[in-house]
């Protein structure tokens, strides 16, 4: 049961570009880190038009597998890895992510995402290789389990495709942390 | 402490149609429930230092050469998990109009005017005891849709984070005894009137800031998510 205390969600409105985007927000991967991927792609809706108002935040696990992430996100200084990401969308629905690959342990990015007007963020994963052992994405039909499944981009050089769906035949798994949408 | 006299005007005002966004952006298909997934990445979050926020970042009468117009406030309170265990440590962001209503984002087609001296962002990190503080000017109401009389009571945009990314929270807080609050879409997107209140400050003359000539407003904040009812989930 959630906490019937729990403060409620608010939409993030459509100016939060002031405050919450910062320099580098994408650029989780130390500099010159010869492991790094770019991971990019759009955030569209049920008509299949492009979201330009769209946060994302990822989190991940270190390449060790630790969880214990690393302050230093809002100012990076291109060394250490903080396990933290946040970029808005531009004005075409798109956004990049520069990472370290995650660990086979914890093999996902962690993705909250923020849509101007939706009163609550939404929840996903974005997988590299779907796992054999992971119950969640067991639950699933295989078409709803690869809508978490980053894909390679031929000639692209550590490059991934991850498009977010909101609606529609191909909508992106949304997982609940505790209570049903909104 | 509630704030009675917001009870008083949803009693006597019908309630507005709550605003839910774009319907294409709703996603249809049931959400699937993270449970199926212990020892997720979900159940950890990132973490913010000395690196990310400076303490001067939490005075948004202070970023920049003169004072700004309005009437100064101090927002403040605690963010706790289920629990009520105080939630140390995190990042808080705000976003907010200035006094007029108007935000310095290029997008805002208010006419209203910019004030020189406000920006209306700021940052903090929790103390151990899970508090937050913030110095700012009271935001003013701004229409949305001007051509259709829609208007938003004065509110201020948090962002905060808790000890499990799933604790994630973007939301709004108002000021007590507002008149607009009854006629907000936004705020009625919360369909439960006990935790639609529970977005409203109170006024708290203990937290009046002599020395900065603010005005003291507490609004506390109870983070949800798996990390506040993991022992619970175990009892299906
Ligand atoms: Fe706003």
């Amino acid at each position: 049961m959630p906490s019937s205390r729990a403060t409620p969600s608010q939409t993030i409105g459509p100016f939060y570009g002031t405050a919450l985007p910062f320099p580098g927000g994408g650029d989780v991967a130390p500099t010159g880190h010869p492991d790094a991927i770019t991971v990019h792609g759009r955030v569209l809706d049920g008509e299949g038009v492009p979201v330009p108002d769209a946060l994302l935040e990822f989190w991940q696990a270190a390449p060790d597998g630790s969880l214990t992430g690393s302050p230093g996100s809002l100012h990076r200084d291109g060394a250490r890895f903080t396990g933290f990401a946040r970029v808005p969308t531009t004005g075409d629905g798109h956004y990049a992510l520069r990472t370290l690959p995650p660990p086979e342990g914890a093999p996902y990015l962690a993705l909250c995402l923020f849509v101007r007007g939706l009163p609550r963020h939404l929840f996903t994963r974005v997988y590299f290789r779907l796992p054999e052992d992971d119950a969640l994405l067991a639950a699933l039909a295989p078409e709803r389990r690869d809508t978490m499944l980053a894909a390679p981009e031929p000639g692209g050089h550590r490059t991934y495709r991850f498009d977010v769906r909101l609606q529609g035949d191909a909508e992106t798994v949304f997982l609940s942390p505790t209570r049903p949408f909104p | 402490m509630a704030a009675p006299e917001v009870l008083r005007e949803e009693t006597t005002t019908p309630a507005p149609e709550p605003y839910l966004g774009p319907a294409e952006r709703h996603p249809r298909q049931p959400l699937v429930p993270l449970a199926l997934s212990p020892g997720a990445v979900e159940l950890t979050a990132p973490v913010f230092g000395a690196a990310d926020v400076s303490p001067l970042d939490a005075d948004l009468t202070r970023q920049h050469p003169g004072e700004p117009i309005g009437e100064r406030v101090t927002v403040s309170g605690r963010v706790v998990d289920g629990r009520g265990r105080p939630v140390r440590g995190q990042l808080v962001e705000v976003w907010q109009a200035n006094a007029a209503g108007r935000y310095t984002h290029r997008l805002d087609r208010h006419p209203a005017p910019l004030d020189p001296n406000f920006t209306g962002t700021g940052r903090c990190l929790t103390d151990d005891e899970g508090r937050y503080r913030f110095t700012t000017i009271r935001p003013g109401a701004y229409p949305v849709f001007p051509h259709a009389n829609v208007w938003r009571p004065p509110h201020v945009h948090f962002s905060l984070f808790g000890t499990a990314f799933t604790q994630r929270l973007v939301t709004q807080m108002y000021f007590p005894g507002d008149p607009l609050l009854a006629h907000d879409g936004v705020w009625h997107s919360v369909a439960d009137p006990a935790a639609r209140r529970r977005l409203v400050a109170a006024y708290d003359p203990g937290l009046n800031d002599p020395a900065a000539a603010t005005l003291g407003y507490r609004w506390d904040i109870v983070l949800d998510g798996p990390a506040a009812t993991r022992s619970e989930e175990g009892r299906h």
